[in-house]
């Protein structure tokens, strides 16, 4: 049967659409030029500059920081939650689910607002401390539905095997569920990494003066500073990004192997 | 064994409580505090002061503002209706390529998706600059004035919108259609149908809840955007995000702050709950959740097979019809 080529034409469209922009902020990140513009010859000048720019690991430093207590936090809090929905359903669950899935449908504009007017309130200073709470608690709901997705794909039965065969509750949980459903705490943990090194607007509202990470230094790069530098920086992050993409397929694929 | 009762009781909860604890503190709570000071009169010198009033609510119906509200209204919705449109053959295209290609331009999709997204905003700011590529391009081919400026208006808040959200339309309709039986689609022209017809009456309905999921998942955060008409938006693009930001940080007037806020929740409950009604659909968050744990982890590749082929009654109902109408067609030519 004869099929449209408007969907591979609209596809080929789109993918031109996303990686054009990006393709331009890879080369201007060469050219020598000090206002982007004409090109006026290859330079690694403003890779240069960045990478003696202090400022840019110090926030580099803050934002990993943040990451990996807020990714830490939030696995443990959302595989928990996970377990308590799938196990238990009722009222009870039904208001828990509702918690969890409020913070993805609202803006993070008002995530963030309301975590900076709550601190204001109660008089607490902002800081990684702040950056991280808010950090979980969006991560947190991220978290608690991979998790629960894969356990609505667990075949419980191997547990009620394995106590069949005489391990007890906790032997069962921690030697047989806890490592078939690893794959699907990493990849939670892993989107919950994403988002928080990735997050602008929440932790714009909620960072004070010493507390910039990498997302609200660059926003200021971008206010103030010189655009070229910021085509340096935006391909360091292209490049890990590729790499962190990359290998989360992979270990998905090796997750997908084991199960 | 009635032991086991309060056991299962004692053990939810000990489940429930820690992230129950922590979203009211941290969600539920700050959400309150936000609404309530929206009715505290503003203090002379940032922050707000003592004593309620309804002065702040008064002051919103200044026109100012009902305009900022129409505008970030239409700008979202049309930079939603973008995304469904150009995500809708996208995501059946994805779903239609065979297995090795469609992990590859999977890929392909999310990497922009997880790239941050201050660069690419900033990355289209060069685009769109003055004495950027795509300007000088298009005056090249005379088709804008050189005097015209592509920056710093509602259409470059739209193209950049559409540039932000598109995979996050793309992504749940290709894990709604990756499900769907395009075997239908054949039967459907087989029973006469066109090949649109089949598209809008068999894809369409069959995908409805991905549809309805990328529709929130691209509205919502249009709503409350703060970033993209900041940095490629001017003052006739202002938005909602805008003005509580602008409230918060430059003015220091908190109730302001807040009770714009409270104007954007309120937006953004009417506008999803009015989607819900009009789709009558009521299982939208676990499909969310599912598509969240399809697509946001880097499971590009969920089999057919791991997953129950959702086949809703709709496609079964107008197969049916179709065969109904065919065979009373029969029927007459026989006689």
């Amino acid at each position: 049967m004869k099929r449209s080529s408007l969907p591979l034409l609209t596809t080929i469209a789109v993918l031109v659409f996303f990686y054009f922009p990006l393709v331009l902020v890879t080369i201007e990140s060469f050219n020598a030029s000090k206002y982007g513009g004409p090109w006026t010859g290859f330079s690694l000048r403003w890779y240069k500059t960045l990478f003696t720019d202090a400022e840019v690991f110090r926030a580099l430093k803050n934002t990993l920081i943040v990451g990996v207590v807020s990714t830490l936090v939030s696995m443990v809090l959302g595989t928990v939650a996970a377990f308590a929905l799938h196990r238990f359903k009722g009222k009870l669950q039904a208001a828990h689910y509702g918690l969890i899935y409020l913070p993805l449908v609202v803006p993070d504009i008002l995530m963030g607002i309301s975590l900076l007017l709550f601190f204001v309130a109660l008089k607490v200073e902002l800081s990684l401390v702040t950056i991280s709470i808010a950090h979980i608690s969006f991560c947190i709901s991220y978290v608690t539905m991979v998790v629960l997705g894969r356990l609505q794909d667990f075949d419980f039965s191997v547990m009620d095997a394995a106590q069949d065969l005489g391990a007890d509750r906790l032997t069962a949980f921690r030697k047989i569920l806890l490592p078939l459903l690893a794959p699907g705490i990493l990849a939670g943990g892993l989107l919950a990494f994403t988002l928080s090194i990735d997050d602008f607007v929440i932790t714009f509202f909620v960072s004070g003066p010493g507390s910039t990470t990498l997302p609200v230094y660059i926003y200021s790069m971008m206010k103030h500073g010189s655009p070229p530098v910021i085509n340096a920086l935006s391909v360091v992050l292209l490049a890990v990004t590729f790499v962190l993409v990359l290998y989360s397929q992979f270990l998905n694929h090796g997750g997908k192997e084991n199960a | 064994m009635p032991t086991m009762i309060p056991r299962r009781r004692r053990e939810e909860w000990l489940l429930t409580l820690p992230t129950f604890f922590w979203l009211t503190l941290f969600f539920i709570i700050p959400t309150v505090i936000v609404l309530a000071i929206a009715f505290k009169p503003a203090a002379p010198h940032g922050g707000f002061g003592e004593g309620w009033t309804l002065r702040t609510l008064m002051e919103l119906g200044n026109p100012n503002y009902p305009a900022i509200v129409f505008r970030t209204l239409w700008i979202s919705a049309v930079a939603t209706a973008l995304c469904i449109l150009i995500a809708l053959p996208v995501g059946y295209c994805l779903a239609r390529a065979s297995r090795k290609w469609r992990q590859f331009l999977m890929l392909l999709v999310v990497i922009p998706f997880w790239t941050n997204f201050l660069i690419r905003i900033f990355a289209w700011k060069q685009v769109l600059h003055p004495e950027g590529i795509l300007k000088k391009t298009l005056v090249a081919l005379h088709l804008v004035a050189p005097d015209a400026t592509l920056l710093y208006n509602a259409g470059a808040v739209m193209l950049v919108m559409v540039y932000t959200y598109l995979p996050f339309a793309i992504l749940p309709i290709y894990a709604a259609a990756e499900k769907f039986d395009f075997s239908l689609l054949e039967a459907a022209q087989d029973l006469g149908s066109s090949r649109l017809g089949a598209f809008y009456r068999i894809f369409i309905p069959g995908i409805r809840r991905g549809l309805l999921t990328a529709t929130l998942m691209v509205l919502i955060p249009a709503l409350g955007a703060y970033v993209i008409p900041d940095i490629v938006g001017g003052p006739t693009s202002e938005m909602i995000g805008n003005k509580i930001a602008q409230r918060t940080f430059v003015d220091r007037n908190l109730p302001h702050a807040s009770a714009l806020t409270g104007l954007l929740l309120v937006t953004v409950l009417v506008v999803t709950g009015g989607l819900y009604v009009l789709v009558r659909m009521r299982k939208i968050p676990r499909a969310l959740g599912r598509s969240l744990a399809a697509t946001g982890t880097g499971n590009l590749t969920t089999t057919a097979e791991n997953t129950a082929p959702v086949t809703p009654e709709s496609i079964a109902d107008l197969v049916a019809e179709e065969e109904k109408n065919k065979e009373e067609n029969a029927e007459e030519d026989a006689t």
